[in-house]
């Protein structure tokens, strides 16, 4: 795959080499942008200001000001943080139990493995926003809803790829050896099998919050996902489509942010599975 | 045949235990569910009310009852009736799915007609121009999520252009033309991501394909390219394809909420935002379960028609 083409010299190689680091830069970016918003000197994103309702961008509010006058520039740094600890902690969730149902599938076979891998099968009969929104229903939206919804959603994901990779390396001799000078099953499997498979699950990870980040707009779009007044990039998009005639703009700062920070994770998942691919 | 049986029977085992979920999820709610129902804005429900819900959905008597009961009735296809205006929610499904399919198979011939021949020349053109030009299109429009493809193209053809309508529907049998042009608008929102998943899928297996030696017998045998291309090496690439359009589509059962939701599209999906705003449980667990049942069966057609195409898979 990574042969080098004869072309691919001098300026062509350097902005190569320099592209392939903007995923890893833009993703960190954003999260550092995202952990730093508390700290930063930005207007009160909550902050209700009618009389400048859409006003255009201004010196002391960069990006304009939304429906209730309130700073756009703000709220779009405030919705990131959002976006990205609900990505963060349903993928951070899902990723815990994934993780242990594989390698209990995958170690012990027999009957852990055939409910942990049909379980898995059942949560994959519905379609991912359906099954959320199935539950916003019963229990309300939220957050709080939000992150166990979405991380039992991306369970099936992290159940297979653990218990494949378990299953790949129980048979090897070291595995062999650990049963051999009696550690615990317990120990074998995270000391012994879970470093051996972390490749593949940190994909699964980026790939997860990716999706998250997705989920999540695309529910906070519909009214159903993070409630306002909290600021996100969903609820920011679905707001402002009231008044995209007057104040394009106001629409345009969320969707490129989030259009953005999706293609940084993606390009992120890119390069992180050909590296692990690469690794082996 | 064992392995068509053995698979037929997993798939009713999955929509078994998928509609005993929609059936349980109510009663796995921490509380009462009818009070939870009932209290919007955090008011405490009218005590009347809630026994009058309780009544309605059936939870006043023991829970097994409840349960042979709606699978009783889900046998003859009754699916209770609509919080909202005591409407049978089996109608309105049956008036709604059909316009939701016609969206999602739009989508999906645009998106084969967009995304196998953009995978082909790619794949020919192997690192030219067009390649990175559509893959790097295909890399954006698979980032952009599909409710912001489609606000844009409101935005921007709807409402700045004025060129089309910002959305609604229109019958078939009413107005041909109306009807086709509210359709597109949808139809290609959907279809820009799938397209970019296509023309990824094509590309690779064509690469892949063209390294094949049946392939190199095709063109020492002095075969036309054009030839060579078409018939033996993407009449091979397409299976893949095939494959993961199908899955995708499968997705998009649910995935049109979004965009129905953009357009104003008076689908199944849109029924079903409605219903979880109203908080309309029957209605929304009656779509939640035909969605899901049509996602079983589809899976199941893309495995049957894969062992129809692919002998080794009936073996395995």
């Amino acid at each position: 795959m990574s042969q080098t083409r004869r072309n691919d010299v001098g300026l062509m190689y350097l902005a190569r080499k320099w592209l392939g680091r903007i995923p890893i830069l833009g993703v960190a970016a954003i999260v550092l942008l995202a952990l730093a918003v508390p700290v930063l000197p930005l207007a009160d994103p909550l902050h209700i200001d009618v009389a400048h309702h859409l006003a255009p961008p201004s010196l002391a509010h960069p990006l304009g000001q939304d429906e209730y006058g309130r700073d756009v520039l703000s709220r779009l740094l405030w919705g990131a943080r959002v976006s990205l600890s609900v990505a963060a902690g349903s993928a951070a969730l899902a990723c815990a139990a994934g993780v242990l149902l594989g390698l209990v599938g995958g170690f012990w076979r027999g009957a852990a493995e055939f409910l942990t891998l049909r379980s898995m099968d059942i949560v994959l009969c519905f379609p991912p926003l359906l099954l959320a929104l199935l539950v916003v229903t019963l229990l309300g939206p939220g957050a709080g809803t939000l992150i166990p919804v979405l991380a039992v959603l991306y369970l099936p994901g992290f159940v297979r790829v653990v218990y494949a990779g378990a299953l790949a390396v129980r048979a090897q001799d070291y595995v062999e050896a650990a049963h051999a000078i009696g550690a615990r099953p317990a120990r074998i499997m995270l000391r012994t099998i879970l470093p051996n498979i972390a490749g593949p699950v940190l994909v699964q990870v980026s790939l997860t919050a990716a999706a998250a980040v997705v989920l999540e707009s695309g529910l906070s779009f519909l009214g159903l996902g993070v409630v306002p007044p909290a600021p996100s990039w969903g609820l920011m998009i679905g707001a402002a489509r009231a008044t995209m005639t007057q104040a394009p703009l106001l629409l345009l700062w969320p969707c490129a942010a989030l259009s953005l920070t999706i293609l940084a994770m993606n390009a992120l998942c890119d390069a992180l599975r050909d590296l692990v691919a690469g690794g082996r | 045949m064992s392995w068509l049986l053995r698979r037929l029977l997993t798939s009713a085992a999955l929509i078994w235990v998928v509609a005993s979920i929609v059936f349980l999820a109510i009663r796995l709610v921490p509380g009462d569910p009818a009070e939870l129902l009932l209290s919007q804005g955090g008011m405490a429900p009218d005590p009347a009310a809630v026994a009058e819900l309780h009544a309605q959905l059936g939870l006043d008597r023991p829970v097994l009852i409840q349960y042979a009961d709606s699978l009783r009735r889900l046998a003859i296809g009754d699916l209770g009736r609509s919080l909202q205006d005591d409407s049978p929610v089996a109608a309105e499904i049956a008036r709604r799915l059909p316009r939701t399919l016609e969206l999602i198979a739009a989508a999906a011939l645009l998106a084969v007609l967009l995304g196998i021949p953009a995978g082909l020349l790619a794949a020919t053109g192997r690192d030219g121009a067009f390649d990175r030009a559509a893959s790097f299109v295909a890399a954006l429009a698979m980032a952009v999520p599909v409710f912001v493809v489609g606000t844009l193209l409101v935005l921007l053809f709807a409402q700045m252009l004025h060129l089309v309508p910002a959305g609604g529907y229109v019958p078939l049998a009413q107005d041909p033309l109306r009807h086709l042009e509210l359709l597109t608008m949808p139809a290609l929102t959907i279809a820009l991501g799938l397209a970019a998943a296509v023309f990824r899928m094509t590309r690779a297996a064509v690469l892949d394909e063209q390294r094949r030696d049946h392939v190199r017998t095709a063109w020492a045998k002095g075969l036309s390219p054009r030839r060579v291309l078409l018939r033996h090496v993407l009449r091979n690439a397409l299976m893949p394809v095939v494959t993961v359009l199908a899955l995708h589509l499968g997705t998009l059962l649910g995935g049109t909420v979004l965009v129905e939701y953009v357009f104003n599209y008076p689908g199944l999906s849109g029924l079903l935002v409605e219903a979880v705003n109203a908080r309309d449980y029957p209605e929304v667990q009656g779509v939640v379960l035909v969605i899901s049942v049509l996602f079983v069966a589809l899976n199941l057609a893309v495995d049957l028609l894969y062992a129809v195409l692919d002998p080794r898979v009936r073996h395995a």
